[in-house]
């Protein structure tokens, strides 16, 4: 083995395992429907539940502020498409001369009983996302080939993922064999009364300024389908509101946060621009 | 060596000789020009000479004031103000004409700002979203000779120049479009302006009146929900103070019936002054818009109402129900989160078209009345075309079916399929001329270049192939792999390497181009623009793709128009099909889908698409395929190509297609352009978006 070689895997195999995280501190997460009670059903019942919604309307806060509530780890992997079975199950390692198994993400979370959350499911490749299927069906299994171990899912384990069905492209669907395993979940822009309070609650700006950043949300929102892909999500709402607190006068603040974050286009960028300004 | 008063005075004299007298001579003239530099005394004469030609009286005017002005203007400035002085007289005759001289100052100061002047092209894209997203019924932005709305178009003067910097400009162009939206926004119409200010005795001085008051509720309004827009339109408002009266039009609650009021109590004494940014009142144009959009809509609403309706059951479909009928009732007519409707005290979820139209009638109405709330009978909204002559020639006629494919088509009333209903030919398209492309790619050259280049970066994504037996590089986790498996005593694995690869996109797709004869005129000009771009575009990325196009005249005369197969380069016989791409007779879709995935199934690829350029309905000649029957066949032929594994989607520039496109396609598989002139531009961008 070649000496570069030698140090990469050297640098490799001092990885760590992936570690659980206890979410300690409740998360702050506001109620739009029922779907605390229908997540903690499905956890009662050990069905996985899909979070489905668009981008910053708070599916990941959701799903923190469960594991906090149900106290379990909280693993949660972001999908991309060089993710492989192996980095989900688990591979073996080199230290000391010798080979150590180490457990993927998916494989922990099931050992410790936690919740693994795969955010933005869809990116993942169609192949990978197969390996879940066992774990998420009444078997509640994990073969590792590998290593020649079958892991049973304990009862508090529970998987979740996420994905955003408002996507036109073809090549990131869910497969039907894998999404009728789950209980869907369907968030969106909570409506504006709660959205202000949670703009408040995370920003500390003046109910003034709440008020103008949901107008905001409104307009973009409404030329959803008209240029833009999305309209401004809530998360995008308390970033601008974040800034203004700190000081940045308003209209920055949402060029920044809301109106380059949405789009490149320029007709678009100062159309959002004019709205902006026409609010603050 | 400037010329003498004498000498001055005699060459006047000649040419102004026609309306000089005794009491007017060209001494006096001549005295004021004498102090001049030669060049412009020059100038002076030259043009007394060719003002002259055209009028006398102009002539002499302009002598009269052009020693004042030579000492002020540019020569460059003063020929483009007496030109447009000469222009005016032509146009408009010597008052005028003479005005337009008499008021240099104002021409100066506004060629001085010419050069920040605004045209609408350029601001009409950004002020079209900006309006859109200002919420309200959907607005078209035009332009025209003054500024007003019918309340379904705002109308915007092509030009505006009058500020001293391009952002003034805008700021006015916005200002001008805002309160044309707030007009139809806020119910300026919503009182019957025309009877009522035709009882004064000068009804256009009350009509410039309750203009003034509405534009004075207006700011209000914008000032309390649009403050940022409030303070910049305030730099506008040239300090006109609206008179102690309009007090109560600055409450909340103030409505258009309070100005009216208002022009009774001040119509004698008080003279309203005209804004910049009022733009015109055509109160006679917006009634017979908005009478006809109102039954438009009430019809739509009382349309899609009965549809919502549950299904009874067959027997329980007796005609004298009338008190049994299910009632809708408004429970929450807030205009922010959108009307919402009960049915027999039960919520109903509203599509998002229904929201709109509700939206739209409580703008016109303030409220939704309640005759707007019953749905319509059944059979009321039933095709009027659909009891059209049956017996159709072509549908009679003897048919040769040779050479042509049999479809089933389905009926959504069987809920069968008719079998071998259609039949369909594939037919050449006449090739066209290929001038065609040459001018649409010297049109987008620089688009084309944009979208080649963005083409590019979505082929040129390598990825790294893993665990090959060669390849660039070490692949660093199969080697650990095989080490780790290498100690615990397994063979060591051979394929330890990984490889760059461009990623092979195995797509094959099948755009389907509306060829009925509604797409007459610059729709197919837009289609045919939008498919040579795309082409560009595909021929750069390297997926397979094919181009059919659909039309034909009932069931028996169903025809494919071949452009590109998937097996023909784009090369120019592909090029001037494109170009010969001509309106036909109808629309029957299904079939066209059917026969379409039969194509696409044939070919091997991993992600099959068929995308449809469309511009409305599906609809045939005669045989009920227009309305409901088409739809349901259309989403019919749809699912089957579902099963095939193959993924419909639909582009289209009929603003009605969120009423039915959701229906036979999904709720996220169709894309409206709302401009046609934009359609070449974003075919090719649905289609990055459709497949990254």
């Amino acid at each position: 083995m070649s000496k570069p070689l030698q140090s990469k895997v050297a640098a490799l195999t001092s990885q760590t395992a992936p570690t659980a995280r206890m979410v300690e501190r409740e998360p702050y997460y506001e109620a739009a429907g029922d779907e605390i009670a229908v997540f903690e059903a499905a956890y009662a019942s050990q069905i996985p539940v899909l979070l489905k919604g668009p981008t910053g309307c708070g599916k990941t806060r959701f799903v923190e502020y469960m594991a906090w509530r149900l106290k379990r780890p909280l693993i949660t992997v972001s999908c991309h498409d060089d993710l492989t079975a192996a980095d989900l199950i688990g591979r073996y390692l080199i230290t000391n001369n010798e080979t150590v198994w180490v457990d993927g993400p998916l494989a922990h979370a099931v050992r410790c009983g936690g919740i693994c959350y795969l955010d933005e499911i869809v990116e993942a490749r169609k192949d990978t996302t197969v390996v879940i299927h066992p774990l998420a069906d009444d078997r509640r299994i994990l073969p590792m080939e590998k290593h020649g171990e079958l892991l049973h899912a304990p009862k508090e384990f529970l998987l979740a993922m996420s994905y955003n069905p408002g996507y036109q492209s073809v090549l990131k669907e869910l497969k039907q064999s894998t999404r009728q395993r789950f209980i869907g979940i369907e968030f969106n822009y909570p409506p504006a009364a709660l959205e202000k309070k949670i703009i408040i609650a995370e920003t500390n700006i003046a109910p003034d300024s709440a008020d103008q950043l949901i107008r905001l949300a409104e307009m973009t929102r409404n030329l959803k389908g008209n240029g833009l892909d999305e309209g401004a999500s809530t998360r995008l709402l308390i970033h601008a509101g974040k800034l203004i607190a700190k000081g940045i006068p308003a209209r920055t603040a949402c060029t920044g946060a809301v109106a380059e974050a949405l789009t490149d286009d320029p007709d678009m960028l100062r159309a959002i621009n004019e709205l902006a300004n026409s609010l603050f | 060596m400037p010329l003498g008063a004498a000498r001055l005075e005699e060459q006047l004299d000649e040419a102004l000789d026609p309306v000089l007298s005794s009491r007017r001579t060209a001494r006096t003239l001549a005295l004021a020009l004498a102090p001049l530099a030669r060049e412009l005394q020059d100038f002076v004469l030259h043009w007394v000479g060719v003002i002259a030609r055209t009028s006398g009286e102009l002539a002499y005017q302009f002598a009269a004031i052009a020693p004042d002005v030579m000492r002020k203007v540019e020569p460059v400035a003063a020929e483009a103000w007496i030109i447009h002085a000469m222009d005016t007289f032509d146009r408009e005759g010597l008052y005028r004409g003479s005005a337009v001289l008499k008021d240099i100052d104002s021409f100066v100061a506004a060629s001085r700002h010419q050069a920040h002047a605004v045209a609408f092209e350029d601001a009409r894209n950004v002020l079209e979203l900006f309006i859109c997203g200002l919420a309200g019924r959907r607005l078209k932005l035009e332009i025209a000779g003054e500024a007003y709305t019918d309340t379904e178009t705002i109308h915007l003067p092509a030009r505006i120049f009058e500020h001293a910097s391009g952002a003034g400009n805008f700021l006015a162009y916005k200002a001008l479009a805002t309160h044309l939206w707030a007009q139809t926004r806020y119910g300026t119409f919503n009182v019957d302006v025309v009877d009522k200010l035709a009882s004064y005795t000068d009804p256009a001085r009350a009509l410039a009146l309750y203009h003034y008051l509405e534009t004075t509720r207006i700011d209000a309004i914008i000032a309390r929900d649009l403050p940022g827009l409030a303070r910049e339109l305030a730099t506008l408002r040239q300090h006109v103070e609206p008179p102690a009266e309009c007090g109560r039009l600055r409450d909340t609650a103030a409505s258009a019936a309070d100005s009216l009021a208002l022009v009774d109590q001040l119509y004698a004494t008080f003279n309203p002054p005209h804004l910049s940014y009022m733009g015109t009142l055509h109160p006679e144009i917006v009634a017979t818009v908005r009478a006809a959009r109102m039954r438009r809509e009430k019809k739509e609403l009382q349309f899609e109402l009965a549809k919502m309706l549950p299904e009874r059951p067959a027997a329980d479909a007796t005609p004298d129900d009338g008190e049994a009928r299910p009632r809708y009732s408004v429970i929450n007519a807030d205009a922010v989160d959108g009307v919402e409707l009960t049915l027999d005290g039960t919520p109903v979820t509203l599509p998002e078209h229904v929201n709109d139209l509700l939206q739209s009638i409580s703008q016109d109405l303030g409220e939704i009345p309640d005759e707007y709330l019953t749905p319509a009978a059944d059979g009321d909204y039933r095709d009027n075309h659909a009891a059209e002559d049956p017996a159709d020639a072509i549908e009679q006629g003897p048919h040769d079916e040779d050479g042509a494919v049999l479809y089933n088509e389905w009926d959504y009333k069987r809920r069968h399929y008719r079998k071998n209903w259609c039949v369909l030919r594939e037919v050449d398209v006449q090739p066209g001329n290929p001038d065609f492309i040459d001018t649409t790619l010297a049109r987008y050259a620089v688009q084309v270049g944009q979208l080649r280049r963005t083409f590019e970066m979505l082929r040129g994504e390598d990825k790294w192939l893993k665990k090959q037996q060669g390849g660039d590089d070490i692949d660093l986790d199969a080697v650990i792999t095989a080490f780790a498996d290498m100690r615990s005593g397994m063979e060591l694995p051979e394929r330890l390497f990984q490889q760059r690869h461009k990623a092979e996109r195995d797509i094959a797709v099948m755009f389907m181009v509306d060829m009925s004869g509604s797409t007459k005129g610059w729709i197919n000009d837009a289609e045919r623009e939008s498919l040579v771009m795309l082409c560009e575009a595909l021929e750069v990325l390297g997926d397979r793709y094919a181009i059919y196009g659909f039309s034909g005249i009932t069931r028996k005369r169903c025809e494919i128009f071949r452009i590109k197969r998937f097996t023909d380069r784009y090369n120019d016989t592909v090029r001037r099909r494109i170009a010969g791409i001509l309106p036909q007779d109808y629309t029957r879709m299904g079939v066209a889908i059917r026969h379409l995935t039969a194509l696409l199934n044939a070919v091997d690829a991993r992600t099959k698409l068929l995308i449809t350029l469309s511009d409305g309905k599906p609809d045939d000649y005669s045989d009920n395929y227009r309305g409901e029957y088409g739809i349901e066949d259309t989403r019919q032929a749809l699912i089957e190509a579902h099963r095939g594994g193959i993924h419909p989607f639909c582009i289209t520039i009929d603003r009605e297609a969120r009423e039915y496109l959701p229906r036979m396609y999904g709720a996220v598989n169709y894309t409206v352009i709302e401009d046609v002139a934009r359609l070449p531009l974003k075919v090719a961008d649905v289609y990055r978006r459709l497949t990254t």
